[in-house]
């Protein structure tokens, strides 16, 4: 009887998607743009850039440099020095003697002022900061200028705050700072990355040595001339750019005392295992796969909204993506009919076009898994929908895409593509819907969709995730604390919660 | 005593078997293997040698099975009522005082110190019953993010956590690592002390006539160095507390607990000093150790 009404349901909705217009949402021809390219006439980038330690750029001992090129023209952007032990070895130096000497005896309310200051700083560099953001990473400049850049500055403000008010913040509790903090940070959100790591540190008394990642470093050495300009002390944070082998370096010094790291969870697991018995402590922020949960009763056009944001914001290279697309059965084909519709009018293209909605896949490196885990999930039978919009000749891309009659086990559902591909599932009931989005090693984050305020609460209480967005979807904020649940990773970031990674509680 | 009471020819008393504690039944190891502790036995009816379970990895295993079990239920409970059972288990902690003393005693503890030592152990559940409606008011925010949106943190209970219990202090060593990880709602595993384990069997009969369900606080007797890595390792298993003077013991539970991202927290033995301490050795920070951080966003506008 059950399983009559459900189909019953399943062709009403299926009518009323059939009902709908067809507004011919299905390529270019409706819906032409000219070109409205950000100006780069006044970012004027050097076309080397060495090492910021003790305040100063310094060569990497090795002599080594590596291109950072632009994935949306793969031309060459600049030249990077790749730090090495050595060079992680005078940073950690550094560092120290900037902790002993003058970090942790300033006056807090000291700390307080340079925080600000650099905050200020990148609202005042705020454009050149976005635009060289999004050449180095792809990402669509409408995002670097409106989302990452201003979400860095209110971190350090917000951070700033905190500094002097530590002893507020822990219930009266003796604390103390750490010492050394080594960070290193993703290329999905450089600055911001860089934001999320540097300003708590700072504000809790630590000193830093960060690793931006090897495709996009140029941010954080934009921020390393912020450093300078607004005086911070030499060795406060020193900036090593490098691949792998310099993260692993900061990993194994032994004067570290902490560890921040965002990535992959396979390279987490490594870092945990590697600082296992050095007595240094850890935060680790790593994957997700995330369930998106779609119930019959959700406001609809927001949901797909919703999903949208969800998996094609920064090209769906957010570890925190609604990767997964749990939809009620019911109202299955209207919402991926809606969705279709949707994302067949997103514009892919020049990162830097105002009118941008997906950008360039980071690297190529990046763009060879995707199309790999694609090409698993056709094989593995699932449905497979990409927008036909065209794509630029030159520089790595890839369509918005999703997968419909995805199967739990298939890897499309299991991994982190990391890419704009959403793979659709279906659920009758909240419980389902539970147990199939709790069915991952992931846990970062889940969002939910209903009118039902009890039933998001209901959700909320036990999906297995250290952020659920509901009626929303990625929204961040440096006073709401940021983290995963089981393999994504533990400590949190922002808020009031995230000051504990950089401090020693008693 | 027991040998002199036959030699008299009077009533033999009843010998205790120490068992292991799993699921709310005592038990025996799957294995059938088991380990000797001797002792004085003053004012008990033990015998001199008593045999204990030497907890194999299939019996981990089947722990884990059972605090998964009851998991949900008790995280489900009111903060209230878990509450109340962490002071029912102070009641029934204080109605064995002078049996917990001479188990203390009979492991080596001079009488003052275990006086002392079950005084503290009581005194500590009573402060973790209290703080159990408490910690969401201390950890919890409300997060004044920019824009129309209503957004808040809570805490949760990590999940299963696995603890290797001191060897000494024994009991105030339980009850400093247990209470303050299931009175937010986690479920645990113990490796009690391996050198005598007695006293938390005795710990264990507390447990289970305190209100707590079975399967909340699973303890097991054997070998720290065989059971730790192990447990280390059980990806259902999301946090490991080890407490032990062993350094290599720590590392290797550390590395081992990477392979799932697990929440591993170690103690050497200035910490474990610590617990005797009364302040010390109880905090908000002890419970903070096994609660995620959730958060929640929620448009707020019409």
């Amino acid at each position: 009887m059950a399983t009559q009404r459900k189909s019953i349901k399943r062709t009403d909705a299926a009518k009323i998607a059939a009902s709908e217009p067809d507004l011919g949402f299905t390529g270019e021809s409706l819906w032409q743009y000219a070109p409205s390219p950000e100006s780069t006439d006044h970012v004027v980038l050097q076309k080397r850039y060495e090492l910021f330690i003790g305040g100063k750029w310094v060569a990497p001992k090795s002599k080594k440099y590596f291109a950072t090129i632009n994935p949306a023209t793969e031309q060459v952007i600049a030249e990077v020095a790749e730090g090495d032990a050595a060079d992680i070895d005078a940073a950690v130096r550094a560092a120290r003697s900037a902790y002993e000497k003058i970090w942790s005896k300033m006056r807090p309310s000291e700390r307080a002022k340079y925080i600000y200051r650099i905050a200020r700083a990148i609202q005042e560099k705020a454009r050149e900061l976005a635009i060289v953001e999004s050449m180095d990473g792809g990402k669509p400049i409408k995002e670097s200028r409106d989302f990452d850049v201003p979400t860095a500055s209110a971190h350090f403000f917000y951070h700033a705050g905190w500094a002097d008010k530590l002893d507020l913040a822990f219930h009266g509790r003796p604390y103390r700072s750490l010492g050394v903090a080594g960070q290193i940070i993703p290329w999905n959100f450089p600055l911001l990355m860089a934001a999320w790591k540097i300003a708590p540190a700072l504000a809790c008394g630590n000193t830093v040595v960060l690793k931006p990642a090897e495709t996009t470093p140029l941010t954080a050495l934009l921020l390393a001339k912020i450093f300078e300009e607004i005086e911070l002390p030499p060795g406060v944070v020193n900036i090593v750019t490098g691949a792998r082998a310099t993260g692993a370096a900061l990993v194994a010094h032994p004067d570290v005392n902490k560890i921040a790291f965002t990535g992959s969870t396979d390279v987490g697991k490594r870092i945990q295992a590697e600082v296992a018995g050095t007595g240094k402590r850890l935060t680790l922020e790593l994957g997700g796969k995330a369930a998106n949960i779609v119930f019959a009763d959700a406001p609809l056009d927001q949901a797909v909204d919703g999903i949208v944001n969800g998996i094609y914001f920064n090209q769906g290279h957010v570890c925190c993506a609604g990767s997964r697309l749990l939809v009620e059965e019911s109202v299955h084909d209207i919402v991926v009919r809606k969705l279709r519709d949707r994302v067949a009018t997103m514009r892919v293209g020049d990162p830097l076009d105002k009118n941008t909605d997906i950008g360039a896949i980071n690297s190529k490196m990046q763009l060879d898994k995707i199309r790999a885990l694609v090409a698993a999930g056709e094989s593995e039978g699932a449905e497979r929908w990409s927008s036909p919009c065209a794509l630029p000749k030159k520089g790595y891309f890839f369509p918005p895409t999703f997968f419909t009659n995805v199967a739990q086990s298939s890897r499309i559902a299991r991994e982190e593509i990391f890419g704009p591909v959403l793979s659709v599932l279906t659920f009758r009931t909240p419980d389902e819907a539970l147990e199939k989005a709790n069915n991952t090693m992931y846990g970062l984050s889940a969002g939910i969709w209903t009118d039902k305020g009890a039933k998001i609460f209901w959700m909320a209480q036990r999906l297995q995730a250290g952020v659920i967005w509901a009626n929303t979807f990625n929204k961040f904020d440096p006073s709401s604390p940021f983290g995963g649940y089981k393999e994504s990773g533990f400590g949190r970031e922002g808020g009031r919660q995230g000051l504990s990674a950089y401090v020693e509680v008693g | 005593m027991a040998n002199e009471t036959k030699r008299l020819g009077m009533r033999l008393s009843v010998a205790k078997a120490y068992k292991m504690y799993v699921g709310g039944a005592f038990i025996r190891s799957e294995s059938g293997r088991y380990y000797q502790v001797s002792g004085m036995t003053k004012g008990s009816a033990d015998a001199e040698v008593v045999n204990i379970p030497l907890g194999s990895r299939k019996d981990a295993r089947d722990a884990v099975l059972a605090a998964k079990a009851a998991q949900h239920g008790w995280s489900s409970r009111s903060a209230f009522n878990r509450g109340q059972i962490l002071y029912r288990l102070a009641e029934v902690l204080e109605s064995r005082h002078e049996e917990l003393v001479t188990s203390l005693v009979r492991a080596g503890a001079t009488e003052s110190a275990a006086q002392i030592e079950v005084a503290t152990a009581v005194d500590r559940a009573v402060w973790y019953a209290g703080i159990a409606d408490k910690v969401s008011a201390l950890v919890a925010s409300h997060n004044p993010v920019s824009g129309p949106h209503f957004g808040f943190t809570l805490p949760e209970p990590t999940g299963l956590v696995a603890i290797v219990a001191p060897e000494s202090p024994t009991l105030l060593g339980l009850v400093s690592t247990i209470l303050p990880a299931i009175v937010s709602g986690n479920t645990c595993i113990v490796v009690a002390g391996e050198s005598d384990p007695r006293t938390a069997v005795i710990f264990c009969e507390c447990l289970a006539t305190s209100d707590l369900p079975g399967g909340v606080v699973n303890v097991l007797t054997g070998r720290a160095k065989e059971l730790g890595p192990h447990l280390a390792k059980h990806r259902e298993i999301n946090g490991l507390d080890v407490w032990t003077p062993d350094a290599a013991l720590r590392t290797q539970v550390e590395r081992d607990g990477a392979g799932s991202v697990k929440r591993v927290k170690t103690h050497g033995a200035e910490a474990i000093a610590a617990l005797r301490d009364e302040r010390a050795g109880q905090g908000l920070g002890f419970v903070e150790r096994f609660l995620e951080m959730k958060t929640v966003w929620h448009p707020a506008g019409l």
